[in-house]
């Protein structure tokens, strides 16, 4: 990444700078008794855990308690949900994600999302990466080449695809345009990536060479990564945190380090989950 | 994050900005049937003054040049015209889509239903004009005139066609296959299932499609006009000749004047609230199907 | 379903075979009869002169050239106002409220009644307003404004169906990417709503084409070349009407001028079905 120019000069990395370096890793982003609620029914309730700068976090659980509803919180893609309501604490480097005078549109810019589908827009492969990074003002040809062509060789996609930048980007596999998704959120040099089971909808070879991208990013960005394979789950994470329904609703049972919750779960349903016994 | 705050706020207001021109838009667009419900008032009011709501009911005729304004005739030419021409389609229509649907075999039933398509896009100047010239000088065989109520309910009875045949293919396409299915592994037989399984499953559908029909047959104008004989009367017959409140409007309206020109104003307005509580009742029936 | 049920056994099957059979054959005959009538008798009078020459005798001899440019600029008038608030009011609705604001449902409701308010109306409207109090005069322009309050609400729905078609996912990967809502709608939506927005804009001109009663009293009778868009222009149904009712002898212009609008709406009607071909062709391309 680093041939990368910031995108607008200083500003986006000065909280980078600004921030001590060495010592003890600090929490870079702190979530504190968040619930959601679709309709006035709760979707999780009361998660407070905290992720320090440069870590993979694996939030693991079976499915429905909450834990792509969580990522979408730190974004604040809430907002497009009809009938959702938010309540609790997002800090992310000291920003205040739920407050009403965030800007949104700044706060998405710093926080890649990767979908479960690989939704590239129905635009050239060109046009996907371009296009973002226009709106977001940069507007010099040279850079927005230099940038398309690092993040593409980033995710590996660049052989792949140099002589075809102008196809369209719907006709590429399902594994390259999931990893065309991946370039298009790095091109913003996100500080936070969430990725929502990225590698579920693709076939097991794809789904690998995704995996080994998401591996690579380990140590330059923050990642919190949604996942139903457990194996995966303990392949790349460093830390871990386990979604269990309770009481109707998805709860928070267990966070700490990969090792820790894989081999010695406190929670009794970590355990069992974690041993395949339940889940 | 202070310093992002003045491109920020530009890029802010631009989606404001957006969001409250497209808001004035709809309003002009959600307005226009204010607008037109005002203006009609506003037009028909000095004969509501003059002449009296209940005058226009219990005149002894219509001669606005002669200060009677009784509107029964034309409001009996509308009712009956729609009557028939709604009695005539509804049973028409809904055998078109039933054809379409478990009939047809699949050669015609495509071809079958482009040209319903067709026929409702084909406009009702043209239909008046075929019925003028085609189909009234075959009534006058049978019973001069001619141009009559009958004449009326054939010609609207083809150009409402379309609409319930549309609307009622749409819906017997809704209904879930696996009735289908239940049937015929009950073994009946194909009126049968249309009848007991098909017409309950796609009722709100053919319901809205009758009202919709209906707005359309009392709406209707030009080709009424051409056909019915526009004759002040209460039809004694479906030979007799008819005037429509629509067809009223279209002829006089080019040279009335004072409370003559309010008058027809006031039967605008008696159509216009024909047509609302036709559409709050398929609103309500629509709501119905939500539920059930 | 036809093949799986076996041959009628019973009265009642057989006379309900019989019925919709007959339902069937009935409504296509009268069709063809109609559309045969009309291209047998219209179709020696049409010609390039009867496209191009002005009417003489009260439309008794000559063509429709001037009708035709009435009918154009009237259709221009009418396209050029509804178009930007069809879409963006579509847009509205579609984009930027919920289906249960009371905004939302307030403007859907008042366009589902102007949707049926019968053309006379809008005629009487018509003159009332913009003849009238905006002192318009009967012109091309009334006759616009007018046409244009009346295809307002079918462009609506088909543009607004066309926006709900486009998949959140791409509403949802570009709020992530923190793209404005204005981009996403310009660059993304926009494009992606294409089909429906001309499926409706193809109806919209379809009706405002077929419409009489609504321009009777807005856009007037005279048949001469307009001058202006303030002069009063003849439109080709009126011309139809005019020349069936009130010109004894003008029958056989008046299944040529039918002739012409008939093959009009028929194009129309085959660009909306091909669009609809199209746009579920791209639909499943892009899935």
């Amino acid at each position: 990444m680093t041939p990368v120019e910031p995108i607008t000069g200083s500003r986006l990395r000065h909280s980078l700078e600004d921030r001590p370096t060495g010592g003890a890793p600090q929490p870079f982003v702190e979530v504190d008794r968040l619930s959601l609620y679709y309709e006035g029914k709760p979707a999780f309730q009361d998660v407070t855990l905290s992720i320090n700068k440069g870590c993979m976090t694996a939030l693991v659980g079976p499915s429905g308690c909450g834990k792509t509803s969580f990522l979408t919180c730190l974004n604040r893609l809430t907002d497009l949900i009809a009938g959702c309501r938010v309540s609790g604490r997002i800090t992310i480097d000291a920003l205040a994600v739920l407050a009403p005078d965030t800007d949104v549109i700044q706060l998405r810019r710093r926080i890649g999302m990767i979908f479960q589908k690989p939704n590239p827009f129905p635009l050239t492969i060109r046009r996907n990466l371009e296009f973002p990074l226009r709106e977001h003002g940069i507007r010099d040809r040279g850079q927005i080449t230099q940038t398309m062509e690092t993040t593409l060789r980033d995710v590996g996609l660049w052989d792949e695809v140099k002589n075809r930048l102008d196809s369209p980007a719907l006709a590429l596999s399902g594994g390259q345009q999931q990893r065309l998704c991946i370039a298009r959120a790095l091109a913003l040099l996100p500080e936070v990536l969430l990725m929502d089971e990225p590698c579920s909808a693709l076939d097991p070879l794809s789904g690998g060479v995704v995996e080994d991208l998401i591996v690579s990013l380990r140590g330059r960005y923050t990642v919190l990564i949604v996942t139903h394979n457990l194996a995966q789950a303990r392949r790349i994470a460093d830390h871990a945190a386990l979604f269990w329904v309770q009481n109707g609703a998805g709860r928070l049972i267990e966070a700490g380090t990969a090792k820790q919750i894989f081999e010695e779960p406190r929670d009794p349903l970590t355990a069992a989950y974690v041993s395949g016994m339940r889940g | 994050m202070t310093s992002l705050s003045s491109n920020t706020l530009s890029r802010w207001s631009t989606d404001e900005l957006l969001c409250w021109s497209l808001r004035g838009i709809a309003t002009i667009a959600g307005a226009i049937v204010i607008l037109i419900v005002v203006f009609l008032i506003v037009e028909a009011l000095s004969a509501l003054q003059h002449v009296g709501l209940l005058r226009f009911f219990t005149d002894p005729s219509w001669h606005p040049a002669e200060g009677l304004y009784n509107l029964t005739p034309m409001l009996w030419g509308t009712l009956f015209a729609m009557t028939g021409s709604v009695l005539i389609a509804t049973p028409l229509g809904i055998l078109s889509a039933v054809f379409c649907h478990y009939y047809a075999p699949l050669i015609l039933a495509r071809p079958y239903r482009r040209l319903i398509e067709l026929l409702a896009g084909i406009p009702s100047v043209v239909y008046g004009f075929w019925g003028l010239v085609v189909m009234v000088p075959l009534i006058a065989e049978i019973q001069p005139p001619g141009p009559s109520l009958l004449a009326g309910i054939l010609i609207l009875t083809i150009m409402i066609l379309p609409t319930i045949a549309l609307m009622a293919d749409a819906s017997l396409a809704n209904v879930p296959q696996q009735y289908l299915r239940g049937a015929a592994a009950l073994g009946l037989p194909r009126w049968a299932t249309i009848r007991g399984v098909v017409f309950p499953a796609a009722k709100s559908g053919l319901f809205t499609g009758v009202i919709l029909e209906t707005g359309r047959a009392i709406g209707e104008t030009m080709a009424i006009l051409m056909v019915s004989g526009n004759v002040v009367q209460t039809p004694s017959s479906v030979f007799a000749p008819i005037r429509t409140l629509t067809a009223n409007i279209a002829l006089e309206m080019a040279y009335a004047l004072g409370d003559h020109r309010a008058a027809l104003f006031v039967s605008g307005l008696v159509l216009m609230a024909m047509i609302v509580a036709l559409v709050v009742s398929a609103g309500w029936i629509s709501r119905e199907r939500m539920y059930g | 379903m036809a093949e799986t049920l076996s041959r009628p056994q019973n009265p009642r099957e057989w006379l309900a075979l019989v019925l919709v059979w007959g339902a069937a054959g009935l409504v296509t005959a009268v069709f063809c009869w109609l559309l045969g009538d009309i291209v047998w008798h219209g179709l020696s009078h049409v010609s390039w002169t009867f496209l191009t020459a002005p009417p003489e005798n009260a439309g008794r001899r000559g063509g429709i050239g001037p009708i035709l440019v009435s009918t154009s600029l009237i259709l221009g008038v009418c396209l050029s106002v509804s178009l930007p608030i069809g879409i963006g009011t579509a847009v509205l609705l579609a984009e930027f409220t919920s289906n249960h604001s009371l905004f939302g449902r307030m403007t859907r409701r008042s366009l589902d009644v102007l949707a049926g308010v019968p053309s006379i109306v809008f005629g009487l409207f018509g003159n009332a307003f913009f003849c009238k109090t905006l002192g318009l005069g009967f012109s091309i322009l009334s006759g616009g404004l007018t046409l244009a309050c009346m295809v307002l609400p079918i462009l609506i729905r088909s543009t607004e169906e066309g926006f709900r078609a486009v998949p959140t996912s791409y509403r949802l990967s570009a709020a992530a990417l923190g793209l404005s809502r204005t981009t996403t709608l310009v660059h993304l939506l926009l494009p992606a709503a294409v089909p429906g927005l001309l499926v409706g804009l193809v109806l919209g001109v379809g009706r405002a084409i077929a419409e009489t009663a609504a321009l009777i009293f807005t856009s007037g009778y005279v048949d001469r070349m307009p001058e202006s868009l303030l002069d009063s222009g003849r439109a080709l149904s009126i011309h139809i009407f005019d020349l069936s009712m009130n010109v004894s002898g003008g029958d056989a212009n008046a299944y040529a001028s039918a002739l012409v609008l008939v093959i009009m709406l028929l194009a129309i009607n085959g660009t909306v079905s091909w669009l609809a071909i199209y746009g579920l062709h791209r639909k499943i391309v892009a899935a």
